[in-house]
């Protein structure tokens, strides 16, 4: 039978990937000398399993190279090896290799060869440098050991077997093992039962029978041996070659077991017992020799199967999901059955059955979203060996915080907040926590903190990343502002205004570029990748005291909760997330400023009033702001009061992408339809806010909003 | 046809493992790690037992151990999967009743071709 073995490899690959960060966080906690056992196991097995799983699907290189860690790590186990701090640096280092080579292996690439074997002599190397360490003298699977002797073939052979009596207690047949031999040629037995005690003397499970067997066929003492291997010390065994030795003969059956090799034997010694072809051969053994070597597997092929991209689900999900389907189901045929003979008086029932067929569609939606939801530990993995390895860089002391690991988020947001979060947490790593001297003299304990928190926020997931390093010098960032000529010199700034200067494009307060920041790639793509995803970031900074970066996501981008609101004929709709308020507006309240813009006097604060009707072009009831609402939005961190008509109805709607179906507009983020069948435009709060204010100047926006903030 | 409790805390060689001995016709039970095997194994009986020797909770040996105590076991085969070429893990397994092994890497038809001799 011929089995694809292709099929295996994403689970593989998935299980190894999972196996490599299981390994890198034991590694992490892993203390120079420790024998913590469990930790050194779980390390061991994963390293176990990569190997042996890279060798059953065709991963050759993976195998070998894991298996130079796993005698490794074997040895540790075993404690003829200790725990150092380079061996904990090269296990991290393997992890990243192989890491690689399952992403070539998924992607169908070629991998870094050059670091792997470097990364393998050096891993040799401390194989060796353990004086009392034997070079690993494993024969691997196919390297055949017999001896020029076993290798002998006899057309004749008499066999004794003696089975010790408790053989038959491991679960091996002595049937099992004659039929072998009598496959290999001709066999005679004789049964020799002269210690059968008597009656009352039986021990039920026990064997007391021996035998005596006369083999004729062109067979090697091995290939006898090897229906033998699983007993060979549970009985006596004597095989002897028959008076009339053949021996220049019948080479093929030789020549054919040299080219099985690449094929590794089941039992480990060779291939012979399974392969060779005799007389007697057996047929359902000779598929082996040509099918299913997975190592021809063409890279192609390789990346066919790689890039569809699968999810775990909790089985606890999925159950849910299938009691919300039977529900649906009970709901459509009560609907159906209404239908067939519907009069007024059961209009009542109508609705109720309407009613239950929004819960119900309600209650599948959000199963199924749940689905798409996995835990933040996926992103806030990675974090612990950054922070190992930057803390090695920078002569920092820093210990990482994690809480809230298993708030869930769609892995669509997950997978593309990762970045993001990682430059966020190098920043506070480079520019945030200070060298310990710098720390003890401030008073600060030399370890500085770095925390990683999630938390569910309403319809949103908060990540904050929080450092107790130096904090954002405000002064610092005002004057390269000015020198860059984004602020005007004179201009009285807000401190939030100031922090917000961070995420201005080609901002980098680094004096000095490292490698890990300021390499260009600055805070500004880092707020316009998380706007992407439909989420804002922020600052909070206290000079001496640290810095606390806020990242609001939501929690799907395939569903949005939006207010539905009417300009004209039209409806737009805003997203519930930037709404702070509505409110009617009082003519007193609006100070205009000559020819730029309209400010709305809210409380102690003056936001932008952006008459929607003016920014799309289209016909209102009304042009009077008396007339109209007010929807406060915030966005960017920005605060801007929307002109609107109406507000409709608040609901959930699917997300449906402009780009794809039409083309980028400046102000929307996407469109969805609507229960009567319209089209209905999503906004942009940021990019509305930008696109009316692209009419007054920037300087006098950033002016507007300091005033009084 | 034959009931096959197949134990690896390895996803992938559970799956290839099942996967093969299926398309034979047999009829296959996964567990996960040795606990998981041992509790299956007091509620059902079957005709072999192929089982990976490293896993978390309770390895392929202590399992092999356990199962040899159950009546129902006694005789049962029970093959050790290994990629230790090294005598030790075979003789260990040997030691606590396993029948015999098959080393890892095989292919399905190396699989089956054992599992084959083992049921007759």
């Amino acid at each position: 039978m011929a089995i694809d073995m292709e099929q295996f490899k994403v689970t593989y690959i998935e299980e190894s990937l999972e196996g490599l960060d299981n390994m890198e966080s034991h590694l992490l906690n892993l203390e120079p000398g420790s024998r913590d056992e469990d930790a050194i196991n779980t390390i061991f097995r994963a390293a176990h399993s990569i190997k042996g799983g890279g060798a059953t699907f065709g991963f050759s290189n993976i195998s070998e190279f894991t298996h130079v860690v796993e005698t490794l790590l074997d040895q540790i186990r075993n404690g003829e090896r200790e725990v150092t701090q380079q061996a904990i640096d090269l296990f991290l280092e393997s992890v990243d290799c192989v890491r690689d080579m399952l992403a070539t292996a998924q992607g169908g690439g070629q991998s870094d060869a050059s670091r792997s074997t470097e990364l393998k002599a050096q891993l040799d190397a401390l194989l060796v440098s353990d004086e009392n360490f034997q070079p690993d003298a494993h024969p691997m699977p196919g390297d055949s050991q017999a001896s020029p002797d076993e290798q002998s073939i006899a057309s004749e052979w008499n066999i004794r077997f003696k089975p010790f009596p408790g053989m038959l207690a491991t679960g091996n047949d002595v049937v099992r093992m004659f039929r072998e031999l009598a496959e290999l040629g001709e066999l005679h037995t004789k049964v020799n039962f002269a210690e059968l005690p008597a009656l009352t003397d039986l021990g039920v499970e026990d064997c007391y029978l021996s035998w005596e067997a006369t083999l004729k066929g062109q067979c090697t003492l091995e290939d006898i041996k090897e229906i033998f291997v699983w007993v060979e010390d549970e009985c006596e065994l004597v095989i002897t070659a028959a008076p009339s030795l053949e021996s220049s003969d019948s080479i093929d059956s030789k020549d054919r077991s040299t080219d099985d090799k690449p094929v590794s034997g089941i039992n480990g010694a060779s291939d012979h017992g399974v392969n060779v072809t005799t007389a007697a051969a057996r047929p359902s053994s000779l598929p082996s020799e040509n099918k299913s070597k997975p190592q021809n597997k063409t890279t192609a092929e390789r990346r066919a199967n790689a890039e569809s991209s699968s999810i775990r689900v909790d089985i606890d999900k999925i159950d849910s999901l299938i009691n919300m389907v039977g529900e649906l189901v009970i709901t459509q045929s009560m609907l159906s059955q209404l239908g067939e003979e519907f009069d007024i008086e059961r209009l009542e029932k109508l609705r109720d059955g309407l009613g239950q067929l929004e819960r119900n569609t309600r209650e599948l939606q959000e199963s199924v979203m749940r689905i798409r939801m996995i835990p933040i530990s996926f992103a806030f993995n990675r974090f612990p060996r950054m922070i190992h390895d930057l803390c090695n860089k920078f002569g920092k002391k820093v210990q990482l915080k994690l809480s809230g690991e298993s708030t869930e988020l769609d892995k669509t947001v997950m997978e593309k907040i990762g970045d993001p979060l990682v430059h966020l947490v190098r920043n506070a790593m480079d520019h945030g926590i200070e060298t310990p001297d710098k720390r003890a003299e401030a008073g600060k304990p030399e370890t500085g903190t770095v925390h990683l928190n999630a938390f569910h926020q309403g319809g949103n997931i908060v990540i904050e990343i929080t450092d107790d390093g130096a904090g954002i010098n405000a002064d610092k960032i005002l004057k390269k502002a000015i020198q860059r000529g984004l602020v005007e010199e004179g201009i009285e700034l807000s401190q939030a205004r100031i922090h917000d200067l961070l995420f201005q494009p080609g901002f980098s307060t680094a004096d000095e570029i490292t490698d890990v920041s300021g390499r260009g790639v600055g805070m500004d793509v880092v707020r316009k990748n998380i706007q992407a995803l439909g989420g804002t970031v922020d600052v909070q900074s206290t000079i001496g005291k640290g810095s606390k970066f806020t990242v609001r996501l939501p929690l799907t981008l395939a569903i949005l909760d939006g207010q539905l609101v009417r300009v004209g004929d039209h409806t737009y709709i805003i997203p519930l997330v930037s709404i702070v308020e509505s409110l009617q507006v009082h003519n007193k309240n609006v100070n205009a400023i000559a020819g730029k813009a309209e400010l709305y006097k809210l409380r102690d604060e003056y936001i932008p009033i952006v008459r929607l009707y003016e920014a799309f072009h289209i016909e209102p009831d009304s042009r009077s702001l008396e007339n109209g609402l007010l929807v406060v939005v915030e966005g960017d961190g920005q605060k801007a009061g929307l002109l609107v008509d109406d507000l409709l109805a608040q609901q959930q709607v699917v997300i449906k992408s402009l780009e794809t179906n039409f083309r980028r507009v400046d102000g929307l983020s996407g469109a969805t339809i609507l229960g009567d069948g319209t089209v209905a435009l999503i906004l942009d709060v940021a990019g509305v806010i930008r696109v009316s204010q692209g009419r007054i100047s920037h300087h006098d926006s950033i002016n507007a909003n300091g005033v009084a903030a | 046809m034959a009931q096959i409790l197949a134990v690896d805390d390895s996803a992938s060689m559970r799956q290839m493992v099942a996967f093969t001995l299926k398309g034979a016709g047999h009829d296959v039970t996964e567990a996960s790690d040795g606990t998981q095997a041992l509790t299956l194994a007091k509620s059902k009986k079957f005709d072999l037992v192929l089982s990976d020797v490293n896993m978390p909770n309770m390895d392929g040996i202590a399992l092999t151990k356990e199962l040899r105590t159950l009546p129902d076991f006694k005789f049962t085969p029970i093959l050790i999967l290994t990629t230790e070429a090294g005598a030790d893990k075979k003789q260990d397994g040997k030691a606590a009743g396993a029948t015999g092994w098959i080393v890892k890497p095989f292919n399905p038809d190396q699989l089956l071709a054992t599992v084959k001799k083992v049921l007759g």
